[in-house]
């Protein structure tokens, strides 16, 4: 943006309530992956920070949004205290898998949009309508997921129209599925997914869905280099964010060492037959 | 050969200003008030659906009197400034200050360059946060700014809305208090608007990140007493 001059269009040329759409005609440099895609033949690099394990569930009042907080860079930890659940706007969050760096773009953007959506429409975009507008974003990114730039995010929230949580996943193309109760997603998915679907039925509590998505994470963590695990030692613990009628909140750091502290004692201690 | 008629510059101005007053007049006007949770902004506006009153960004309202369409035009384009500045710089980067001025840009260049001025007149404030000083832009249809403190008045019957507030308005009023106020001060004969007839928003002192909200229905009808 060079210039103070507000922004107006031409009839036909108006970009509407999308903000991605308006940035992509006064500013295309600032889109998600807009450096990526000019350098031809370019190809990730293998030392790029990832997003390891996420994960969202539904409960008997809404979602909850979990995910350790480990960015790993080939072998190297890159980050041990990456936040890679966000809230999306007041009543709907995202979390992140793959490539850390346009993931957070990813988001920033899908924040501004929701609410640039918000303030020229007049209301909020209904839930289905947000899971909508990820997807196109992850489709403008495809480009660069060919690259190795891969994005692959959950969303969840709540749906006020229909009184409960949802739960979205997505795949690079832009995919977009809905889950009926939980989904996981980055490279120890499939171990938080199994602690999950056999810990999981109807109608559960939020304490007792912020234990289950704890325990899943710490599962995830036991088998997976890339996930890391509850450090009491440096008093990292996952970020855990419950989403219902009463916002988008996420439990403060003291919270989740309270009700993770617990659960160090269980199975996740393993050992060896001496 | 036939002359082009004369017409001087001064003339042409003069005439457009009358023009554009001439259309604000005619329509309702509002009230900004600075209270103790923040800024708040009361206008008389019957309808339902069709607002005055705007969210801009975080800590950032917009309001008009006048011509829907062109204030309407003229919101939404600060809204894609002030999103485009916040997502390319920092959320903190954007002020109530640029905007004003970009405000008075685009009305300064239609009130001379174009065959009809815009018949609006808008403000743009900011509520402070951590005890800094709010911030209140009129931002009239040539273009004129005026950084204004304590209330704002805008729309057709602004003199006579500017006095009665200069008697009653009292600095660090509370929230009721300046609702009532506005109420007041909007109606006509001494007879203050119902809920009904008003549209009240609060940039709130107290909220974390966005400050804009509207106050409605049973809130409303509480804080009027």
């Amino acid at each position: 943006m060079a210039d103070n001059r507000l922004p107006f269009f031409a009839p036909g040329l108006d970009p509407g309530p999308s903000f991605a759409d308006f940035l992509r005609h006064v500013a295309p440099h600032h889109l998600p992956g807009g450096g990526l895609t000019g350098a031809a033949g370019a190809v990730a690099p293998a030392d790029m920070p990832h997003g390891t394990t996420v994960l969202a569930i539904r409960y008997a009042d809404g979602v909850v949004m979990a995910g350790d907080r480990r960015a790993t860079a080939g072998m190297m930890i890159a980050s041990r205290r990456i936040e890679k659940v966000m809230p999306a706007d007041d009543f709907s969050g995202v979390a992140i898998a793959g490539a850390a760096g346009p993931a957070v773009e990813m988001v920033k953007l899908f924040q501004t949009q929701l609410e640039h959506y918000e303030k020229v429409q007049g209301d909020a975009l209904s839930l289905e309508g947000k899971a909508n507008q990820l997807a196109q974003l992850l489709r403008a990114n495809l480009q660069a997921a060919m690259m190795g730039f891969v994005v692959v995010p959950l969303f969840a929230g709540y749906d006020h129209a229909r009184a409960r949580g949802r739960v979205f996943s997505y795949d690079v193309t832009g995919g977009r599925y809905e889950e009926m109760d939980f989904q996981t997603q980055g490279s120890g998915s499939i171990h938080a997914r199994n602690w999950i679907k056999a810990g999981w039925r109807e109608g559960m509590s939020a304490d007792e869905v912020v234990e289950l998505a704890l325990r899943s994470l710490f599962a995830a963590a036991d088998e997976d280099a890339a996930t890391g695990g509850p450090d009491p030692v440096r008093n990292i613990w996952p970020v855990v964010a419950l989403i219902d009628t009463d916002r988008y909140r996420r439990l403060s750091d003291d919270d989740v060492a309270a009700r993770g502290t617990p659960l160090l004692s269980g199975p996740e201690r393993g050992g060896y037959a001496r | 050969m036939s002359m082009p008629f004369y017409v001087s510059p001064e003339q042409v101005l003069k005439d457009r200003a009358d023009y554009a007053r001439k259309g604000i007049a005619q329509g309702r006007s509002l009230v900004a008030l600075e209270c103790e949770r923040g800024v708040l902004i009361v206008a008389d506006n019957p309808s339902r659906t069709l607002s005055k009153i705007y969210e801009i960004y975080d800590r950032i309202a917009f309001a008009a009197v006048g011509m829907y369409n062109e204030f309407q035009m003229l919101r939404v384009a600060g809204v894609r400034h002030a999103d485009l500045k916040g997502y390319s710089y920092s959320r903190e980067d954007v002020s109530a200050r640029e905007l004003a001025n970009a405000y008075a840009q685009t009305l300064g260049q239609v009130f001379t360059h174009e065959l009809k001025p815009y018949e609006v007149e808008l403000l743009v404030a900011e509520v402070g946060v951590n005890g800094a000083p709010n911030e209140m832009y009129h931002i009239l249809y040539n273009g004129v700014v005026v950084d204004e403190q304590r209330f704002s008045v805008l729309g057709g019957q602004a003199e006579q809305i500017n006095e009665k507030l200069k008697e009653s308005y009292t600095d660090g009023i509370d929230l009721a208090a300046a609702v009532r106020l506005g109420a007041r001060v909007l109606g006509s004969d001494g007879e203050a608007l119902d809920a009904e007839q008003l549209e009240v928003a609060l940039l709130d002192n107290t909220r974390e990140r966005r400050a804009f909200r509207k106050i409605k229905n049973a809130e409303l009808r509480e804080l009027l007493g």
